[in-house]
Parts: C-alpha cells; structure tokens; sequence
C-alpha cells in the first residue's frame, strides 16, 4: 500500500474535475480565437492580416517586443550579476523596486508614463521645444513594454546565480580573469537556460501587453496601433473575423512560446543536474 | 517445541521493479525484545521494518504479529509505534498536538488524551515543551518527541527506522543509552534499523544482519562477533583485514585448506618490539610497519607479513613503533571462510596449551 | 574579488531610474499637488465607490474559485500519474502566454447570448458576458496560474514521511489532509492566492471586454482610471490610481504577514 496514492476513484474523479477545468477555461478560448478566425474561409482570414494597417499593428508589436528584450536583456544581466555576486547597501531596495512592475496594474503603468512625459509635466516644454513627442507617440509604447516586462529577465537569473554562489568567480578571480570572461567562461553557462526562459516570457508578454499600451497610444490607427490595439479597434467596430484573425497570430505564438517554455525548462532542469 | 514468537516473517519476498529488496526472510523476535536490523545501505533492512509497519506488502510470505497474520492488515490497525529517520515531526503543530495525534485519531476522551501526554513528556524528560513547535527543539528533543507520539497510542510493537542518525555525534552516544533504558522501562518489542554496528552492538539485545535483501547472521552480539557464520559477517563485523592463504602464518599450518581466506581484527593481534619478550615465539610471525596512525586512545598500525597487510593496534603509553621498523606479530586467531560458511580459528599455540611448557 | 561591481551597480542603476523611478517620482510629485479635498471627494464619488466594489467582488470571488481549483490542480499534476500530464501541467501557462485582449475577445464572443457557450446558459437565464459573472470568468482565466505554480512546487517538496507517520497512528487521508499537508501548503496557498487577487484588481484587458463597463454595475476600476484619462482629468485618474496602489499594496502587506508568522513556525524562531 503506497500511502501517496489515492484511491482510484478519487484520483479519477480529481484528475476529470481539473482537465474539464483547464479545457473549458484555459483552452476552449485559444481554440475558438483559431475557430472564429478562419470561420469565413482563408480569403477573409488573408485579408484581415495583409490589411495594411494590420501589417502596420504586427511591425510596431515586433518593435516594442525587440525593444523591450534588448533593454531587459541588457538590465537582466548586468542587474543579476550585481545582486548576487557583490554585498552593499541598498541591495534589498534595488530589488524591491525590479519587482515592483509585477505589482503595478497596467494601467497606472500607463499612468506615470503620461504624468511623467504628458502635457502637465516639467519635462513638457523640453520635449516639446526639442520636438520629441513620448506620449501618443512609439517611444511612449515602447517604454511602456519595458516597463512591464521589466522583471522578467532578471527575475529568471536571480535565483539561479543565487544558489550557485560566488565560489567559481571568486577562483577564475583569483586565477587572473577578468570581468568578461569570467561571465562568459564561468558564469553563463549555468544561467543559460534561466536566460532564455526569460527572453521567452519577457517577449510573451511584451506582445501582448494590452493595458499600458492602451493608455500610452491615443489609439492613432496606423501609427501607434500594436496588435492588440489594433484587435480592440476590429473588435468593437464589429469586424470580428479581422479581430480573431489577427488574434489567431497571436494565438499561434502563444502556443510556440508554451512549446518553447517547457523545452526550455526541461533543458534548464537537467542542466542542475 | 516450537518458538513462541511475538513477531515473525515468513519466507518473505519484496521487489521493486528488477530490484529485489528482500530475499526469502525469515525470522522470530520474542516479546519484550530489542532486535537491533544492522546492514549497509541498500542490504534491505528498511524494507523488513517498512514491511512489519504495513506501509509496504510482501509480494510473497507471510508476517505475524502477536500470533496473527497481519498481511491484509493496514499500518494504522496493526498496534505499531513508528519512529521515522528524521522523525517526521508535524511542524505546524505544537508538541502536545503532535503526542496527542495518535490519541485524537483514536478518538480518545479529552481528559484521557491530557493525561496520557503529560505522562508521556514526563517519560521523555520534557514536560514544560507542549507549546513549542518541533523547529524549536534541539535534534535531541525532537527525537525524544518522535519517541513519545509513538509510544503515547500505547503501541505493542516499536519500530525505529535510524533513529540516531539524524543527531549529532555527541548527542548520539547519550540517546542511545536514554532509549535502551526507556525501551526496556517500558518494556515495549521494539526493532530498531542502524548501518552502525557500534549502535547496534551497543543497544541490541538481538541483531539481524542483513546484506543484499539477505539475511546472513540473528544472534546475540556477542555471537555475532565471536561466532560470525558467513563471511559477510565476519567482514562487516570489526576493523578487520583480510588475508589470503591464512595457513602460512605462525600458529595456523594445522587449518584446512577448505578456506582460503581469513578475517584478521586488531583485537586478535598483538604486536611487540624485537626487543621485547615473546610468548611463543614458534608461532610468531615477524612483519615491517608500514603505516602508523594516531587513533586517539590507540596507534592504528598496518604490518606487512609475509605479503598480507594486516591491521593492529598499539596502546598509546607502550614504547612507540616507527615506519620501516621490524616487529613481532602474534596472531590470536582469525576467522576463516570458505564461499559460504565461517569458522573461527585459534593460533595453535592456545589451542594446544601443552606446546608452552617445555 | 570578482570584478565589474562599478560598472554593474551603475547600468542598474541608471535604466532602473529611467523605467522605474522616475515615472514612479513623477507620481508622487503629481500626487502631492492633489487637494486634498479634490482627492477625497474624487475617491469617494458614487461611481468611483461602486467601481470598488465590483472589483473587489469579482476579483475575491475569482481568486477563492483559484484557490479551490488551482489547489486540486497542484495536487492531481504533483500526486497522480496519467497520460497527458504533461501537456496538461503546459496548458496552466496558457494565461501568461496569450495576451489578455486576446483572451478577451475570445471569452466575450463565447459567452455572449447568441455565442457558443453564452447561448447554453441564456437558456437557464444565466447571462455571463456584459455582467459581473463575465468578469469573474475573465479573471479566473488568467488567476489560475498564480495558484498552481505557486502550490506545486511546496507539494513536491512534503516529506512522504509526514503522511506515513500520521496513517499509522490510524488517520484517515481527510485528517491527514486537513491536519498535517493544509498547514504545509497554506502558505503557498496564500501567496498563490494574494498573487491572483493583486492581479486580478488591476487586470483591464481581459476584463475591458467582457464587463460591458456599465457604470455602476460592471464598470472596474481600472477602467474608471482609463476614462478619466481620455478625458484628460489627470487628478482624477491619479487619485483613483493610487487608492488602488494602496490596496495592492496592503494585500500584498497582508500576504507577508501571513508568511512570516507560519515561516516562523517552521523556522523556529519564537
């Protein structure tokens, strides 16, 4: 008698109670954006997506994303390394406030960007009269996908350099190595996985942020329409095939993304081993 | 006439997958009994433990407890203590809550459950504790704890999964000598599984060894180090040396050649300086240190002999013996073994008392 | 020493001013330029108040159906062997892979009256897209991973030992349940709950669809801030962004409190 195991009956009864739950909940809704979208054949499909203002919506997804992966990537690292190899002051601060996006609704993300680069701010008359515009604007996007995935990156590295501690730096130091190969010889290879894994949410939800995106835009069709701006204009102008069909993109990088994540932990798991 | 048993299993086999845990087991623990299970790790004696408390089945064979077979019986109506290696202590009940679970589960009368945990704790020496949880008890204190829920459902039959290997060095010598004397106070069977043959030699009334889901040896522990029956036991048994040809040395020429092999202890050599007098020098072999080290009360010395290395031990105050130095060896005794079967063997010299009056 | 501390403190540093701290200062600043009486009267305002409550409700009652689910989601993906667990324990990030407008429209188009899902349940006069049990719904769709990711890894961890000890002093696997594995998990249970509810109350773009944005009776707070930005009233916006900042916050203060007393149980610190 395994003392783990349930019995039989109740094992099934809990297993068909959380597969009904995840189908009806989590994957009917992906299932049926694929559904919808190609429910009037592949012409209209096509014509949605090639729609020129689509194109425009995909281009601009695809900036921000490339943006927001640079920036975390480059944060990511350099942030990770400080925190775990060296002790100071401030420490505890720095990572409460990497965190504090997560905490954030979107929308007050949205919020301090048009406070800080708005109409109202003291940096108003500077950007103005220098002739950068932030808020209605691509930059304003772009930072706002920043902004949000800004954990993502360095939040997957933290634990991982955590519990590999210092020791390995501390030898290739001693050795005579510098700082670059050190990172390069020693450090990455055991915070490759936790890197990519990283990149992949950070990208997931860079594209499909929503929230921020939206009050940063002005809705401004062509120009500051991401996807999923440019899916709640289809949408509430009653243009469903269109909105389900740029959806369906989106749907099928989400399952790429979940494809990629469990092979990425599935890697990053046997590489601990 | 046969035994009457209070625990037994019978011609029980246990696999897991390819794995054979336990191999045609059979044995009888008389009541009031403390049966230390000694093997290294992997030889199965785990599995007999977890086999008697009903968390795992026999594939085949049969288990008795107090005169019935409990094969079908689940763990929870089989009258059993169970003290697990790192005690499994509940944290986030309190040490009253965890002496009293046994009792609740039992549906116990409150006033009855009080009583019996008070008694308990003064058992184990811990009244006062109740209110703490276990992660504010010392290693030693919580073993006392996982003592006291076993015992406190008044249990017929205590079994002890390591139950010092989780303490530290220091508090392990103490505990042993607290349970052997809480265990015969109580006067509970109990079986207690160890990889220290100190531990089991020290607390055991009875030893089972065991050895690749085997068991090799069940006796006393003095039999178990006098009288090993299988060559296991008398390797596993004592720092011992192994030699090859034992019939070569001083003293063993008379030995048949069934065995060709020999455990040599420390305690059966004595090693003396050329200088120094020798006893029967007809059956003293001479060697060359090889190796010396200090062993806190002894000097532990590897001695070439012939071609064999064996393993002696010097006193700390006897005048010291240095690397490369020529000494004389006598050999007490060894134990011989042949595929199957060990045998003790005297030195001729105290077999045969006469040769030493000339 | 390992080197580059200079030179990583100072790129920290600097991008984390630039995308975090000052937005975060021009907050404050703007915060403190609020009357007083403006902001309490903005933060009290009928509409404002019954935006409170709709959120609250639907995020409490969303976050309890995952903690309820998300635990016996943990418990069958970490106890149970069966066929297709791996692709279900992958379907659990389906919330944090899609984007929520996405997931948005899929819900509403479902569940409205005519739609596929809607068009079962209007039969029985439950009508889920455009009231408050949309909302719910759309919450429960992307709360479920908090829960489940946050228990798991706890379940994993539970010393078979516990469970064996507790069955052979005869308890049933209910009591065992109940007194020995809920306390090791409540934690968890908590984080993972908290974690859904703090999310839940700032979501928007899952929500934004399917609520209908009634006022008074769908209408969230999120979009209470989104409106009073495309209107340009940026006092009203930010007084009613930093209630909800407030509340985020005191949740996750709760939460904190709550893991540290039982963390100190098993840290035996008195």
């Amino acid at each position: 008698m395994n003392q783990r195991n349930d019995s039989g009956a109740v094992k099934w009864l809990l297993i068909v109670v959380s597969a009904a739950f995840l189908i009806v909940m989590l994957v009917l809704p992906l299932i049926y954006v694929l559904i919808t979208a190609f429910r009037e054949g592949i012409q209209p499909f096509l014509a949605a997506v090639t729609d020129q203002y689509a194109l425009k919506s995909i281009q601009l997804t695809l900036e921000a994303t490339v943006f927001a992966v640079i920036t975390n990537t480059i944060f990511g690292l350099f942030a990770a390394w400080c925190i775990t190899k060296f002790n100071f002051k401030g420490k505890k601060i720095i990572s409460t406030l990497i965190d504090l996006p997560l905490t954030v609704s979107p929308i007050i993300a949205g919020l301090i960007f048009v406070l800080t680069y708005g109409r109202q701010s003291i940096l108003y008359p500077y950007l103005k009269s220098a002739h950068i515009s932030i808020i209605y604007a691509v930059p304003g996007i772009v930072m706002a996908t920043i902004f949000v995935t800004f954990p993502f990156i360095s939040r997957e590295l933290i634990p991982v350099l955590t519990a590999q501690g210092t020791d390995e730096e501390e030898a290739a130091a001693l050795m005579g190595a510098g700082g670059w190969t050190i990172f390069r010889r020693v450090t990455f290879p055991h915070i490759k996985w936790a890197f990519l894994y990283g990149i992949v949410l950070c990208s997931a939800r860079a594209m499909g942020e929503f929230g921020a995106v939206s009050v940063l835009s002005g809705h401004l069709r062509g120009k500051t329409n991401t996807m999923p701006l440019y899916i709640e204009l289809l949408y509430q102008g009653y243009d469903f095939t269109g909105a389900f069909a740029i959806s369906s993109i989106l749907v099928v990088m989400a399952i790429i993304i979940l494809i990629l994540r469990s092979v990425l932990e599935y890697r990053g798991k046997k590489n601990e081993e | 006439m046969e035994h009457t048993y209070y625990v037994e299993m019978r011609d029980v086999n246990k696999s897991f997958g390819s794995f054979q845990a336990s191999k045609d087991i059979n044995f009888g623990i008389e009541k009031g009994k403390l049966i230390g299970l000694l093997g290294p790790s992997g030889s199965g004696k785990t599995t007999i433990l977890r086999m008697l408390a009903g968390l795992e089945t026999a594939d085949t064979g049969d288990i008795i407890i107090d005169g019935k077979i409990v094969n079908d019986v689940p763990a929870s109506k089989r009258g059993i203590g169970f003290v697990f290696q790192s005690y499994a202590l509940f944290r986030y009940l309190t040490v009253y809550e965890n002496v009293a679970f046994g009792l609740k589960v039992q549906k116990w009368p409150k006033e009855k459950v009080r009583e019996r945990v008070t008694e308990m704790l003064e058992l184990v020496g811990l009244t006062g504790l109740e209110k703490r949880y276990p992660n504010q008890l010392s290693g030693g204190q919580r073993q006392r704890i996982a003592f006291a829920r076993a015992l406190a459902p008044q249990p017929q039959l205590l079994l002890l999964d390591e139950p010092f290997a989780a303490v530290d060095a220091k508090v392990r010598q103490e505990l042993r000598s607290w349970l052997r004397e809480m265990i015969s106070s109580v006067g509970v069977t109990s079986i207690f599984v160890t990889h220290d043959q100190d531990e089991a030699i020290e607390v055991a009334d009875e030893i089972i060894i065991t050895n690749q889901g085997r068991i090799e040896q069940i006796g006393t522990p003095k039999d178990i180090y006098k009288q090993p029956v299988t060559p296991f036991v008398a390797q596993f048994i004592g720092q011992s040396s192994i030699v090859e040809h034992f019939q070569r040395f001083a003293g063993f020429e008379h030995a048949n050649d069934a065995a060709t092999y020999a455990v040599v202890r420390p305690e059966y050599v004595s090693v003396t300086k050329k200088k120094e007098y020798v006893r029967y020098p007809i059956h003293t072999e001479e060697g060359i240190v090889e190796q010396t080290a200090f062993r806190g009360s002894e000097i532990e010395l590897k001695i070439r002999v012939k071609d064999a290395v064996i393993k002696a031990n010097r006193l700390l105050d006897d005048e010291p013996v240095s690397v490369g130095e020529t000494v004389n060896v006598f050999i007490y005794r060894v134990y011989a073994f042949d595929d199957t079967k060990a045998y003790v063997i005297e030195n001729n010299a105290l077999a045969n008392p006469n040769s030493v009056i000339i | 020493m390992i080197p580059g501390f200079g030179l990583s403190l100072g790129v920290t540093v600097t991008i984390l001013s630039l995308i975090v701290v000052i937005p975060l200062c021009s907050l404050v600043i703007f915060s403190a330029q609020l009357s007083f009486a403006d902001f309490i009267k903005t933060i009290t305002s009928e509409r404002v108040l019954a935006s409170y409550k709709v959120s609250f409700l639907t995020a409490l009652i969303a976050s309890l159906i995952n903690a309820g689910m998300g635990l016996i989601i943990a418990w069958v993906l970490v106890r149970y062997q069966f066929p297709g667990k791996r692709i279900m324990d992958g379907m659990i990030e389906i919330p944090f892979a899609l984007p929520t407008a996405v997931a948005g429209i899929s819900l509403t188009h479902m569940t409205v009256d005519n739609g596929w899902v809607g068009g079962f349940f209007a039969k029985f006069g439950i009508h889920i897209a455009y009231t408050r049990v949309g909302i719910t719904l759309a919450l429960v769709f992307i709360g479920i991973p908090f829960v489940v990711r946050s228990v798991q890894p706890v379940l994993e961890k539970i010393d078979v030992q516990y469970e064996e000890a507790a069955s052979i002093m005869g308890a049933s696997r209910i009591y065992t349940f109940r007194r020995v594995i809920m306390p090791e998990i409540m934690p968890a249970l908590v984080a993972g709950f908290t974690m859904a509810f703090a999310r839940s109350l700032g979501e928007y773009g899952s929500v934004v669809f399917i609520a209908g944005n009634t006022p008074f009776y769908t209408e969230i707070t999120p979009l209470l801030i989104m409106s009073k930005l495309q209107e340009y009233d940026y006092a009203s916006a930010t007084s009613i962004a930093l209630v909800m900042l407030a509340a985020a916050f005191l949740i996750l203060f709760i939460s904190a409190v709550v893991q540290s007393r039982t963390s100190k149980i098993v840290s035996g610190i008195q």
